[in-house]
Protein backbone atom coordinates (compact mmCIF):
# COMPACT_ATOMS: atom_id res chain seq x y z
CA UNK A 1 0.00 0.00 0.00
CA UNK A 2 1.33 3.45 -0.91
CA UNK A 3 -0.14 6.90 -0.31
CA UNK A 4 0.96 10.35 -1.36
CA UNK A 5 0.12 11.78 2.07
CA UNK A 6 0.83 9.97 5.36
CA UNK A 7 -2.54 10.70 7.02
CA UNK A 8 -4.27 8.52 4.39
CA UNK A 9 -2.23 5.42 5.30
CA UNK A 10 -3.85 4.33 8.59
CA UNK A 11 -7.49 4.52 7.42
CA UNK A 12 -6.61 2.79 4.15
CA UNK A 13 -4.60 0.07 5.89
CA UNK A 14 -7.51 -0.59 8.29
CA UNK A 15 -9.85 -0.89 5.31
CA UNK A 16 -7.53 -3.28 3.50
CA UNK A 17 -7.13 -5.46 6.60
CA UNK A 18 -10.86 -5.66 7.35
CA UNK A 19 -12.25 -5.89 3.82
CA UNK A 20 -9.67 -8.24 2.21
CA UNK A 21 -9.87 -6.12 -0.95
CA UNK A 22 -7.47 -7.17 -3.71
CA UNK A 23 -6.97 -3.75 -5.33
CA UNK A 24 -7.81 -0.31 -4.01
CA UNK A 25 -7.35 3.09 -5.59
CA UNK A 26 -8.16 6.43 -3.97
CA UNK A 27 -8.26 9.42 -6.31
CA UNK A 28 -9.72 12.85 -6.74
CA UNK A 29 -12.68 13.40 -9.06
CA UNK A 30 -10.26 14.69 -11.66
CA UNK A 31 -8.43 11.35 -11.63
CA UNK A 32 -5.36 12.37 -9.61
CA UNK A 33 -4.27 9.33 -7.62
CA UNK A 34 -4.00 9.76 -3.83
CA UNK A 35 -3.21 6.20 -2.76
CA UNK A 36 -3.11 2.70 -4.18
CA UNK A 37 -2.87 -0.89 -3.05
CA UNK A 38 -2.25 -3.95 -5.19
CA UNK A 39 -1.39 -2.37 -8.54
CA UNK A 40 1.91 -3.44 -10.03
CA UNK A 41 2.31 -1.01 -12.91
CA UNK A 42 1.91 2.76 -13.02
CA UNK A 43 0.15 2.50 -16.37
CA UNK A 44 -2.59 0.36 -14.78
CA UNK A 45 -3.07 2.96 -12.03
CA UNK A 46 -3.32 5.82 -14.50
CA UNK A 47 -5.80 3.91 -16.67
CA UNK A 48 -7.95 2.79 -13.74
CA UNK A 49 -7.97 6.32 -12.27
CA UNK A 50 -9.00 7.89 -15.56
CA UNK A 51 -11.72 5.31 -16.19
CA UNK A 52 -13.00 5.46 -12.61
CA UNK A 53 -13.22 9.24 -12.61
CA UNK A 54 -14.99 9.12 -15.97
CA UNK A 55 -17.53 6.55 -14.77
CA UNK A 56 -18.32 8.56 -11.62
CA UNK A 57 -18.75 11.73 -13.68
CA UNK A 58 -21.11 9.86 -16.02
CA UNK A 59 -23.23 8.35 -13.25
CA UNK A 60 -23.47 11.68 -11.43
CA UNK A 61 -24.66 13.32 -14.63
CA UNK A 62 -27.19 10.50 -15.10
CA UNK A 63 -28.44 11.08 -11.55
CA UNK A 64 -28.77 14.80 -12.28
CA UNK A 65 -30.78 14.09 -15.44
CA UNK A 66 -33.07 11.76 -13.48
CA UNK A 67 -33.55 14.41 -10.81
CA UNK A 68 -32.07 12.08 -8.20
CA UNK A 69 -29.44 12.64 -5.57
CA UNK A 70 -25.94 11.45 -6.42
CA UNK A 71 -25.46 7.68 -6.49
CA UNK A 72 -23.54 6.49 -3.45
CA UNK A 73 -21.80 3.55 -5.06
CA UNK A 74 -21.64 1.53 -8.22
CA UNK A 75 -20.96 -2.20 -7.84
CA UNK A 76 -20.13 -4.53 -10.70
CA UNK A 77 -20.57 -8.18 -9.69
CA UNK A 78 -18.30 -10.51 -11.62
CA UNK A 79 -17.93 -14.27 -11.53
CA UNK A 80 -14.42 -14.30 -10.09
CA UNK A 81 -14.05 -10.80 -8.77
CA UNK A 82 -16.19 -7.70 -8.33
CA UNK A 83 -15.59 -3.99 -8.42
CA UNK A 84 -17.02 -1.12 -6.36
CA UNK A 85 -16.73 2.52 -7.30
CA UNK A 86 -17.87 5.16 -4.80
CA UNK A 87 -17.42 8.91 -4.53
CA UNK A 88 -17.33 10.60 -1.13
CA UNK A 89 -16.71 14.00 0.41
CA UNK A 90 -13.56 14.77 2.39
CA UNK A 91 -12.21 18.02 3.84
CA UNK A 92 -9.79 17.90 0.85
CA UNK A 93 -12.65 17.82 -1.66
CA UNK A 94 -14.55 15.02 -3.33
CA UNK A 95 -12.64 11.77 -3.72
CA UNK A 96 -13.34 8.45 -5.42
CA UNK A 97 -12.59 4.95 -4.18
CA UNK A 98 -12.16 2.07 -6.62
CA UNK A 99 -12.10 -1.35 -4.93
CA UNK A 100 -11.65 -4.74 -6.58
CA UNK A 101 -12.49 -7.73 -4.40
CA UNK A 102 -12.88 -11.47 -4.79
CA UNK A 103 -15.00 -14.25 -3.37
CA UNK A 104 -12.99 -14.32 -0.15
CA UNK A 105 -15.05 -11.31 1.00
CA UNK A 106 -18.45 -9.82 0.17
CA UNK A 107 -19.87 -6.57 -1.10
CA UNK A 108 -21.53 -6.03 2.28
CA UNK A 109 -18.20 -6.26 4.10
CA UNK A 110 -16.47 -4.03 1.54
CA UNK A 111 -19.18 -1.35 1.77
CA UNK A 112 -19.27 -1.51 5.58
CA UNK A 113 -15.54 -0.96 6.00
CA UNK A 114 -15.34 1.48 3.10
CA UNK A 115 -17.80 3.72 4.97
CA UNK A 116 -15.64 3.34 8.10
CA UNK A 117 -12.57 4.37 6.09
CA UNK A 118 -14.39 7.45 4.77
CA UNK A 119 -15.23 8.52 8.34
CA UNK A 120 -11.61 7.96 9.44
CA UNK A 121 -10.26 9.90 6.45
CA UNK A 122 -12.61 12.77 7.23
CA UNK A 123 -11.37 12.84 10.84
CA UNK A 124 -7.70 12.49 9.89
CA UNK A 125 -7.56 15.02 7.03
CA UNK A 126 -5.56 18.16 7.80
CA UNK A 127 -7.89 21.12 7.57
CA UNK A 128 -5.45 23.47 5.83
CA UNK A 129 -5.25 22.91 2.07
CA UNK A 130 -1.66 22.67 0.77
CA UNK A 131 -0.78 25.22 -1.87
CA UNK A 132 -0.25 23.32 -5.11
CA UNK A 133 0.88 24.84 -8.40
CA UNK A 134 -1.74 24.50 -11.10
CA UNK A 135 0.39 25.54 -14.07
CA UNK A 136 0.27 23.27 -17.10
CA UNK A 137 4.07 23.04 -17.29
CA UNK A 138 4.11 21.59 -13.76
CA UNK A 139 1.56 18.89 -14.53
CA UNK A 140 3.87 16.30 -16.06
CA UNK A 141 6.47 16.80 -13.34
CA UNK A 142 3.79 16.40 -10.65
CA UNK A 143 2.41 13.30 -12.31
CA UNK A 144 5.84 11.70 -12.50
CA UNK A 145 6.54 12.58 -8.86
CA UNK A 146 3.20 11.11 -7.76
CA UNK A 147 3.75 7.87 -9.64
CA UNK A 148 7.29 7.56 -8.23
CA UNK A 149 5.86 7.99 -4.73
CA UNK A 150 3.06 5.48 -5.35
CA UNK A 151 5.39 2.82 -6.73
CA UNK A 152 8.48 3.57 -4.67
CA UNK A 153 10.82 4.16 -7.59
CA UNK B 1 -46.66 -11.19 2.87
CA UNK B 2 -43.45 -12.56 1.35
CA UNK B 3 -41.53 -15.44 2.99
CA UNK B 4 -38.82 -13.14 4.38
CA UNK B 5 -41.32 -10.84 6.10
CA UNK B 6 -43.25 -13.85 7.45
CA UNK B 7 -40.01 -15.26 8.91
CA UNK B 8 -39.17 -11.93 10.55
CA UNK B 9 -42.66 -11.65 12.05
CA UNK B 10 -42.32 -15.07 13.66
CA UNK B 11 -38.88 -14.48 15.08
CA UNK B 12 -39.47 -10.97 16.41
CA UNK B 13 -42.54 -12.19 18.36
CA UNK B 14 -40.26 -14.29 20.60
CA UNK B 15 -39.71 -12.55 23.96
CA UNK B 16 -36.29 -10.93 24.23
CA UNK B 17 -35.62 -10.72 20.49
CA UNK B 18 -34.52 -7.17 19.65
CA UNK B 19 -34.68 -7.59 15.93
CA UNK B 20 -34.18 -9.88 13.01
CA UNK B 21 -33.14 -9.68 9.41
CA UNK B 22 -32.76 -11.82 6.35
CA UNK B 23 -29.47 -11.44 4.51
CA UNK B 24 -27.68 -13.00 1.58
CA UNK B 25 -24.65 -14.98 2.72
CA UNK B 26 -22.75 -14.47 -0.51
CA UNK B 27 -22.90 -10.69 -0.69
CA UNK B 28 -23.71 -9.83 2.95
CA UNK B 29 -26.55 -7.48 2.04
CA UNK B 30 -29.87 -7.01 3.86
CA UNK B 31 -32.94 -8.45 2.11
CA UNK B 32 -35.52 -7.66 4.81
CA UNK B 33 -35.25 -6.42 8.37
CA UNK B 34 -37.25 -5.70 11.50
CA UNK B 35 -34.84 -4.12 13.97
CA UNK B 36 -35.10 -1.92 17.04
CA UNK B 37 -33.51 1.52 16.89
CA UNK B 38 -29.78 1.50 17.47
CA UNK B 39 -29.11 -1.82 15.74
CA UNK B 40 -27.12 -1.40 12.55
CA UNK B 41 -28.74 -3.92 10.21
CA UNK B 42 -26.23 -3.34 7.44
CA UNK B 43 -23.31 -4.19 9.72
CA UNK B 44 -25.13 -7.19 11.21
CA UNK B 45 -25.92 -8.54 7.74
CA UNK B 46 -22.40 -8.03 6.40
CA UNK B 47 -20.58 -9.47 9.40
CA UNK B 48 -22.96 -12.37 10.05
CA UNK B 49 -23.05 -13.23 6.34
CA UNK B 50 -19.26 -13.29 6.32
CA UNK B 51 -19.16 -15.44 9.48
CA UNK B 52 -21.65 -17.95 8.07
CA UNK B 53 -19.77 -18.14 4.76
CA UNK B 54 -16.42 -18.69 6.50
CA UNK B 55 -17.83 -21.31 8.85
CA UNK B 56 -19.37 -23.04 5.84
CA UNK B 57 -15.98 -23.17 4.15
CA UNK B 58 -14.33 -24.38 7.38
CA UNK B 59 -16.81 -27.22 7.89
CA UNK B 60 -16.62 -28.15 4.20
CA UNK B 61 -12.84 -28.32 4.55
CA UNK B 62 -13.29 -30.69 7.48
CA UNK B 63 -15.61 -32.85 5.40
CA UNK B 64 -18.77 -31.87 7.28
CA UNK B 65 -22.05 -30.31 6.15
CA UNK B 66 -22.43 -26.54 6.63
CA UNK B 67 -23.84 -25.46 10.01
CA UNK B 68 -27.61 -24.99 10.15
CA UNK B 69 -27.59 -22.80 13.25
CA UNK B 70 -25.10 -20.46 14.90
CA UNK B 71 -25.23 -18.98 18.38
CA UNK B 72 -22.71 -16.23 19.05
CA UNK B 73 -23.01 -15.34 22.73
CA UNK B 74 -21.83 -12.03 24.19
CA UNK B 75 -22.13 -10.31 27.58
CA UNK B 76 -25.14 -8.20 26.59
CA UNK B 77 -26.90 -10.64 24.35
CA UNK B 78 -26.47 -12.97 21.44
CA UNK B 79 -26.51 -13.17 17.68
CA UNK B 80 -28.39 -16.15 16.28
CA UNK B 81 -28.21 -17.20 12.66
CA UNK B 82 -30.11 -19.94 10.85
CA UNK B 83 -29.19 -20.80 7.29
CA UNK B 84 -31.88 -21.29 4.67
CA UNK B 85 -31.89 -22.27 1.03
CA UNK B 86 -30.81 -20.02 -1.85
CA UNK B 87 -27.82 -18.60 0.05
CA UNK B 88 -30.09 -16.90 2.62
CA UNK B 89 -29.50 -16.55 6.34
CA UNK B 90 -31.98 -15.51 9.02
CA UNK B 91 -30.28 -13.46 11.74
CA UNK B 92 -31.68 -12.46 15.14
CA UNK B 93 -30.27 -10.05 17.70
CA UNK B 94 -31.43 -11.14 21.14
CA UNK B 95 -31.00 -9.81 24.66
CA UNK B 96 -29.58 -11.81 27.58
CA UNK B 97 -33.09 -12.48 28.91
CA UNK B 98 -34.44 -13.96 25.66
CA UNK B 99 -36.18 -17.31 25.50
CA UNK B 100 -33.31 -18.94 23.62
CA UNK B 101 -34.94 -22.30 23.12
CA UNK B 102 -38.07 -20.84 21.57
CA UNK B 103 -35.99 -18.44 19.45
CA UNK B 104 -33.96 -21.36 18.12
CA UNK B 105 -37.04 -23.40 17.24
CA UNK B 106 -38.76 -20.49 15.51
CA UNK B 107 -35.62 -19.54 13.59
CA UNK B 108 -34.92 -23.04 12.32
CA UNK B 109 -38.51 -23.46 11.16
CA UNK B 110 -38.69 -19.96 9.62
CA UNK B 111 -35.33 -20.35 7.87
CA UNK B 112 -36.53 -23.60 6.34
CA UNK B 113 -39.37 -21.71 4.68
CA UNK B 114 -37.11 -19.03 3.15
CA UNK B 115 -36.17 -19.08 -0.50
Amino acid sequence: MRALEPWVEAPLQAFLTESAARLTLLMTTSGQVVAQHGFGRSLDVMTAAALGAGIVASTEELARLMGAAKFEALVHHGAGQSCMLAAFATPRGRWIGLVVFGQETSVGIVQLFFDQMVRQLTDAAPREQPVAPKLAEDFEHELDASLRALFGR
Amino acid sequence: MNPAQAALDRVTRVPGVRGALVASTGDGLVIAEQLMDGIDGRAAAALTGSLVARLGRATAGAGHRPPAFLHLRGEDGSILAATGSDDLVLVAVVGPDANMGLARLEMLDAAGRLG
